[in-house]
């Protein structure tokens, strides 16, 4: 049953241009990034053949990629989200799924695995240009991995807070502007308190870019896991919820 | 099979919107084979009762059971049985009408390999073979119409709801659409909902009318349309007749001029003055055009059963 909703998602999704905009947008400003960290990469080289563990293709040019991606995921997240529940109330399609068998969670998780699914397409595809520095040198797999992990962690939760935005309303636009705030403020909260006292770091615990840095940098910490787990849970169950009362009806 | 299987039954389900209630203390049961119409004016919680009837709205009070599965305890169970066509046909746009019943097939938990026919035999019995690779954004309004109901039917459920099946359907595709409801009648139990009354006749058992949330009424067909029965006549004569001789006739209440020289005859029931006012008209040569029963009206129940017009409601 998630299986079916989510491929409907997914389907759905290609049959509009706005995955393909999506898409082909995204690509071409990490390609503009990526000649940058080339770049970048090719001025130091000479200089850091002199020095003993010096970073390497890795850390200089795909991690930096996929902190790239991640920054953009948090932009294109209202787009992609947006419709997931909100367009279904609109165009009252959403009586199909609610006289169909299916489970409220059961269609949460569709929605949530459709969506994700395009969110992996977005990730292959930013991979692809990394991988392509293997016609002319070696990768760190471990930290490429790690980085990867990371990022798909970080979308995950950022899918599951513009779905539960989607569920709130029937319009589309408000569900964007709602998730494009959320994202937002969980980007900058740590601004104003950056590590003063214990309120700043709580305020910077919230903080959704700083669990993603240390994956970049290689580093696999299980409370950063477990803070974007907890974030995507809580996400997806308060979906379920709101869909609920949705039945219940209080209009 | 006097007594065949209860189908449907909702026990004193009430629904509240804020303060309102928009249906109250509802008790009734369907069983297998029949055909259930809701009869009511817009407004009088005839989608509210549908919806609740479908899973898409919890009853604020009371139970409804689905081929005897709780909607509340056990929800999919309940669902499997159950095919539902909202007032608005639940159609993706974006996608071509074998896709969307594939999907539906799929929802409805049909096995892959059962889908295909299920497909085309909701697509044969809705009139949509000609059109599966067509996008739903691009049908008129009758097919979108039954590109939905082709969505409730397609799992075979047992219990069939509609909700103004016939809207924006043109009169042969009523016709088809009234068949295909009989037909559904014979296996399923099929409810649906209208607020027109040659509907109800035409593919009805069993009568529903609802006013203000509550059930005012329930009979068999025939018992509601030997009570809406006529008791007056509409007659129209190329000379002006004489008022007062057709008002001597036997059973003749009341005589009254109408526009377009017409003339309204109200008679006793069961005594039908038709033969003895032919008789006159032929003898005087009135040059009678037409005499027809005045049949009632929606309203004319309602204004009955509820004492006053369905625009107050």
């Amino acid at each position: 049953m998630i299986r079916t909703i989510a491929w409907r998602e997914w389907r759905a999704l290609f049959l509009s241009p706005l995955a393909f905009v999506i898409l082909g947008v995204t690509q071409i400003i990490l390609a503009r990034l990526f000649l940058g960290h080339v770049n970048l990469f090719l001025m130091l080289e000479a200089r850091l053949t002199t020095l003993p563990n010096a970073p390497g293709l890795t850390t200089l040019v795909a991690t930096p990629l996929l902190g790239n991606t991640g920054v953009l995921l948090l932009l294109i997240t209202p787009l992609a989200t947006m419709r997931l529940i909100a367009e279904e109330r609109h165009n009252r399609t959403l009586t199909l799924l609610y006289s169909s068998p299916a489970s409220l969670t059961e269609i949460v998780l569709g929605k949530y695995f459709g969506i994700l699914g395009f969110y992996a397409v977005i990730i292959l595809m930013s991979l692809a240009m990394p991988l392509s520095l293997l016609i002319g040198g070696g990768l760190d797999w471990g930290a490429l991995a790690c980085g990867l992990l990371g990022l798909v962690l970080f979308a995950s939760s950022l899918a599951a807070i513009g779905l539960f935005m989607s569920t709130l309303t029937r319009h589309p636009a408000v569900a964007a502007m709602g998730t494009f705030g959320a994202v937002f403020f969980l980007w900058i909260v740590d601004y104003a308190g950056h590590g003063r006292g214990a309120g700043g770091a709580i305020v910077g615990y919230l903080s959704i870019v700083n669990h993603y840095e240390p994956f970049l940098r290689g580093l696999f910490d299980t409370s950063n896991v477990a803070y974007y787990l907890v974030l995507t849970v809580t996400f997806l169950v308060f979906s379920v919820r709101r869909l609920e009362t949705d039945r219940l009806g209080t209009r | 099979m006097s007594n065949p299987e209860v189908l449907v039954e909702t026990d004193a389900v009430t629904r509240f919107y804020g303060r309102q209630a928009a249906v109250s203390d509802m008790s009734f049961v369907i069983r297998r084979g029949e055909v259930l119409g809701f009869l009511g004016p817009n407004g009088a919680g005839k989608t509210t009762t549908m919806q609740m009837l479908s899973g898409n709205l919890a009853p604020s009070a009371g139970r409804v059971l689905i081929a005897g599965h709780d909607m509340r305890e056990a929800p999919e169970r309940a669902k499997t049985h159950l095919g539902y066509l909202p007032e608005y046909p639940p159609l993706y746009r974006e996608f071509t009408v074998d896709e969307y019943l594939d999907y539906a097939a799929a929802l409805r938990r049909i096995p892959r390999k059962a889908r295909r026919d299920a497909r085309e035999r909701a697509k044969a019995r809705c009139g949509l073979s000609d059109v599966g690779g067509r996008l739903s954004a691009n049908l008129s309004k009758g097919f979108q119409q039954r590109v939905g109901l082709a969505q409730a039917i397609i799992h075979d459920p047992d219990v069939v709801i509609l909700d103004e099946p016939t809207v924006g359907l043109d009169p042969i595709q009523i016709r088809e659409v009234r068949a295909l409801i009989r037909e559904l009648g014979r296996e399923h139990a099929v409810i649906l909902s209208t607020h027109i009354l040659p509907e109800v006749q035409a593919s009805c058992d069993r009568v529903q009318i609802i006013h203000k949330g509550r059930l005012v009424l329930s009979e068999d067909i025939d018992t509601l349309m030997a009570r809406v029965e006529s008791q007056a006549l509409i007659a129209a004569f190329r000379k002006a007749p004489d008022l007062d001789a057709i008002g001597k006739l036997a059973g003749v209440r009341s005589v009254t001029a109408e526009d377009g020289g017409r003339v309204r005859i109200l008679h006793e029931p069961g005594i039908d003055p038709t033969d003895a006012i032919m008789r006159v008209a032929i003898e005087r040569d009135w040059g009678l055009r037409e005499i027809n029963p005045e049949h009632s009206t929606l309203e004319s129940i309602f204004v009955e059963l509820t004492g006053e017009s369905p625009e107050a409601a």
